[in-house]
């Protein structure tokens, strides 16, 4: 179940709002950050908690692709192929990621480490062409910076750094 | 007239009155009509008032506004583009165009947006021929499409058996969601995803968890939710319709049965007539599928060597008139008692025991009562306030209710949705009194009051007579009886409605103290099913004559011997609860039941009915009971039949019988169903007779003549003598419900286990939903009784 940290945040966030139900979106992506996706228990407690009944939750969950119903890998990859990233190679990123973690978008490592995802525009036209792995933005990469990255995070992950 | 124009002229002030009312009015112009309508009136309105129609899918009366279909566009002159009407309130002087080349223009660029994904399916969707999405292309044009890329499509999905979504029909209105979430307060369905690809979705991802109402379907202008029972099987314009009343619960609702070849192919009350408007719940919508049952009983049985074995009307029927007779000569007119229904028409009733007291001479007649009509009629006859019966149209006008015991969302669906109605749209304050916390106490309710197990007559009783509340009676805390009285006291015309928690001694209690609420208090007492009321009101009581006349009263009974020509015993008879007894200890040989199955409702014994000498019943099933009788005789159902039945309410009503109801034989019925295919067969089945022609066939056996060869003619006389059912034939014949007054001192309530109702849940309805493939096929009908959805 929830954290303690977690119950705290989700009452802290709730009374930052006028109105209950404002705060589902806040809570699903902090109780996705916990837990690493949104499972079935969530909805339901984050339902009971904003006084709504589940399906508005899950009518959230779908409108933004940011939240997952289904567990992901620990790193999400998110590659922008948008304008100013596809000019500068964005797409080459994809390819890149893609046959060196032998996955397809919104496929994830059988180890489940990563996930692959293609995004829209990240608003980091300036350090194009970037990626956003979950909360962490990467700038102005070329095939060897993500191969140095992904080492990075499997290294990461051995030495049981968080996420 | 434009107030406008006029304005210059007018010299001497108005009077007051005239002021006020042109304070609450405001006049625009739509298409160079000057239009006049209350202030507050949204744009869409007052067009549809002036005879202008505007377009639109989202706007839908009575729901929250959307704005999202854009079809409303009118051009509004100073306002700098198209203006939606559903969303815009009429103004003063306000000069609207609805017939523009703009708005015509933007109307039909809406349409080519509307049917981007939608499929040209028309020939074979359902809607098709009642589509709104169809008829605005054909007026507003829109039959090609610049679009070139391929449609998006999705398989239909099965959101329950009833209930299924077609996305690429889909044109996002809403109007489903609404109506689940704002008038029936499930909250089922959602909408997923975004842009084009937006769908609608069940509450538990891949199916509905609800009340099963099928609302959702009827509220949908295009084929994007289709009916279970209905999808695929017909075109709209193939059926004809008969509005008739649903023979399920207490509450009366209009259902419009839709009929082909002597088929029930749907029902639904789209054209909003009625006291339901366009309501109806699961029974309603779906659950007249017992009609066709293949276990209907279709032939008289009777009962040779020990085995019941097929026969023939007229030995079936001469047989129970000379053994009844024979009975009756042998060991007195009390050995014979009569039980009937809940459910048949009031002319059925009144015959029924006509036939009793007249012809087996007996006041031994008693029905399962579900709610104790006699003490309320009994308790207002008293107070002199029988102008003060509430009915389901006052409930959705109400502006205060308070409702004690009872679980309307499942036993009264209507009047927990007039209820809804009231608080949603008219800021109704709703009281709760009851054991349980009943989904309207815990989503409606402005103050409940929870009491323990049966303790609502407790409490009614220390409202009357100020007593202090005996401690461990309210459960909620100490206060919130205080709090009712105190919020009581300040609202008006409270309409009072209580179940069978309050029976006798406990409804004159609640009379007492209701009478001295602000204003005009009014009542309504709920009981199960359509025509519990009519069956009390006809006098299908021992001690009781049509209009709550007591049999003891000699003046009551020679106003009834007046008019049937034959005295009435003057006795009282045997209560339902003595006459099982009597028929288990061999006091009573004979018993006739209509339309009842005693042996199951009051849980009899094995071979309980084993003693009497000769047992007669009128069914559409085999029931517990039938499977004791020596006759058994097979009824019409209530689609098969014409005759007025009055709902808890005291509200009159005409069945109709479906015009095209004509026998066929049994061959034309085609195979056995299976489960997941129910059939839909004839008007009326084969060999069964409406209780109306069995009771006048069985008074020619005895030799009697009476003087009725319809329903109507039966109606004629009990609008002439029955107390409190003068009213005027024809409104009640072209299917509108007229409320009943009644008034009169029967006895009291003789005890109190003779009331109680059945607790029917959404998706039961005593012996006929066990026969009904649509409402055992939903997983709800599993649920424990009072589940909330």
């Amino acid at each position: 179940m929830l954290s303690e940290a977690l119950k705290a945040k989700f009452d802290q966030v709730i009374a930052r709002y006028p109105v209950k139900r404002s705060a589902i979106v806040p809570l699903l992506l902090f109780g996705q950050d916990e837990i690493g996706y949104i499972s079935d228990e969530l909805v339901e407690e984050i339902a009971r908690r904003v006084e709504v009944r589940p399906i508005e939750v899950i009518e959230d969950i779908s409108y933004y692709s940011m939240l997952h119903r289904q567990p992901i890998g620990k790193y999400n990859l998110q590659v922008c192929t948008n304008i100013s990233c596809l000019l500068r190679g964005g797409e080459e990123i994809l390819e890149h990621c893609r046959r060196r973690l032998g996955i397809d978008p919104k496929g994830t490592t059988p180890d489940g480490l990563f996930s692959l995802e293609e995004v829209e525009c990240l608003g980091a036209c300036c350090g194009a062409p970037a990626m956003q792995v979950n909360y962490e933005f990467y700038e102005n990469l070329t095939p060897e910076k993500v191969d140095r990255l992904i080492e990075e995070l499997r290294i990461r992950t051995a030495n049981g750094h968080p996420r | 007239m434009a107030r406008g124009d006029e304005a210059g002229e007018i010299e001497t002030p108005m009077p007051e009155t005239t002021l006020a009312t042109a304070a609450e009015t405001v006049t625009l112009v739509i298409d160079g009509q000057s239009v006049t309508v209350p202030k507050g009136t949204l744009l869409i309105e007052a067009a549809r008032q002036a005879g202008i129609e505007i377009p639109s899918y989202c706007y839908y009366p009575n729901l929250s506004l959307q704005g999202a279909c854009r079809m409303c566009l009118v051009s509004i002159a100073k306002m700098p583009k198209l203006q939606t009407a559903c969303t815009t309130i009429v103004s003063e002087g306000m000069t609207v165009h609805t017939q523009t080349p703009e708005v015509a223009n933007a109307r039909k660029a809406m349409l080519e947006f509307e049917l981007t994904n939608h499929p040209l399916d028309c020939p074979v969707c359902d809607k098709g021929g009642e589509c709104e999405l169809q008829d605005a292309v054909f007026r507003y044009g829109a039959a090609e499409t610049r679009f070139m890329e391929a449609k998006l499509h999705h398989e239909e999905k099965r959101f329950s058996n009833l209930v299924y979504y077609d996305w690429p029909r889909c044109i996002l209105c809403y109007r489903c969601i609404r109506i689940c979430d704002e008038g029936m307060d499930v909250n089922a369905l959602g909408i997923a995803f975004r842009g084009a690809r937006s769908e609608i979705i069940p509450n538990r991802e891949d199916h509905l968890e609800c009340e099963e109402c099928g609302m959702c379907i009827d509220i949908c202008p295009v084929g994007a939710l289709t009916s279970g029972t209905y999808r695929y099987k017909a075109r709209p314009w193939e059926l004809s319709y008969t509005g008739t009343i649903c023979n399920h619960c207490g509450d009366g609702c209009k259902t419009t049965l839709g009929v082909r070849n002597n088929e029930i192919i749907r029902a639904n009350n789209r054209d909003h007539s009625g006291i339901n408007g366009e309501f109806l719940c699961v029974k309603g919508r779906f659950g007249w599928d017992f009609v066709n049952s293949r276990q209907r009983l279709t032939v008289p049985l009777v009962r040779r060597n020990g085995h019941q074995e097929q026969s023939t009307w007229q030995e079936a029927l001469s047989l129970t008139h000379k053994t009844l007779r024979a009975i009756g000569e042998k060991y007195g007119a009390d050995s014979i008692a009569v039980i009937g229904s809940n459910r048949t028409t009031n002319e059925e009733n009144y015959l029924l025991q006509r036939l009793a007291r007249t012809l087996l001479g007996t006041n031994n007649i008693d029905h399962h009562r579900t709610a104790d009509y006699s003490s309320l009629v009994s308790a207002l006859t008293e107070a002199r306030a029988t102008d003060r019966y509430a009915t389901m149209d006052d409930l959705s006008a109400a502006a205060s209710v308070l409702l004690i015991g009872n679980d309307p969302t499942h036993q009264h669906p209507l009047a927990a949705y007039q209820i809804r109605q009231a608080v949603r749209l008219r800021g109704a304050r709703l009281y709760v009194v009851n054991s349980a916390e009943i989904k309207l106490a815990v989503r409606q309710a402005s103050v409940f009051v929870k009491v323990r197990a049966g303790g609502e007559a407790d409490l009614v009783g220390s409202l009357a007579d100020q007593r202090p509340v005996p401690p461990g009676l309210v459960l909620n805390g100490a206060d919130k009886l205080g709090a009712l009285a105190e919020r009581l006291a300040k609202e008006s015309d409270t309409i009072i409605v209580f179940g069978d928690e309050l029976r006798g001694a406990a409804i004159g209690d609640l009379v007492r103290w209701g009478l001295t609420l602000p204003g005009r208090p009014r009542f309504m007492a709920l009981g199960d099913y359509a025509n519990s009321r009519g069956a009390a009101d006809m006098g299908l009581l021992p001690g009781t004559l049509p209009g709550y006349r007591a049999v003891a009263d000699p003046e009551a009974r020679a106003r009834y011997e007046a008019v049937w020509g034959a005295p009435v015993p003057a006795g009282e008879g045997r209560h339902i609860r003595a006459i099982l007894d009597a028929a288990q200890s061999g006091e009573i040989k004979a018993l006739v039941v209509f339309g009842s199955n005693p042996v199951k409702t009051f849980q009899l014994p094995e071979g309980a009915l084993s003693r009497l000498a000769f047992l007669v019943v009128s069914e559409l099933f085999p029931t517990e009971t039938t499977a004791c009788a020596d006759v058994v005789l097979p009824a019409a159902s209530f689609a098969e039949k014409s005759g007025t039945v009055t709902n808890t309410s005291g509200q009159l009503q005409w069945m109709r019988r479906p015009a095209r109801g004509f026998d066929v034989p049994d061959s034309a019925l085609g195979p056995v169903p299976t489960r997941a295919e129910p059939i839909l067969n004839t008007m009326r089945r084969t060999g069964t007779r409406s209780d109306l022609e069995i009771l006048l066939a069985l008074a020619r056996e005895f030799g009697a003549r009476w003087p009725y060869r319809s329903a109507e003619d039966v109606l004629r006389e009990i609008i002439a003598s029955v107390p409190g059912y003068a009213v005027a034939l024809p409104p009640l014949l072209m299917g509108r419900a007229v409320a009943t007054q009644a008034e009169g001192t029967p006895p009291p309530l003789e005890r109190p286990d003779l009331v109680f109702t059945s607790r029917d849940s959404l998706f039961t309805s005593g012996t006929v939903s066990r026969f009904s493939w649509a409402l055992n096929s939903v997983e709800e009908s599993k649920q424990p009784h009072g589940h909330i959805f």
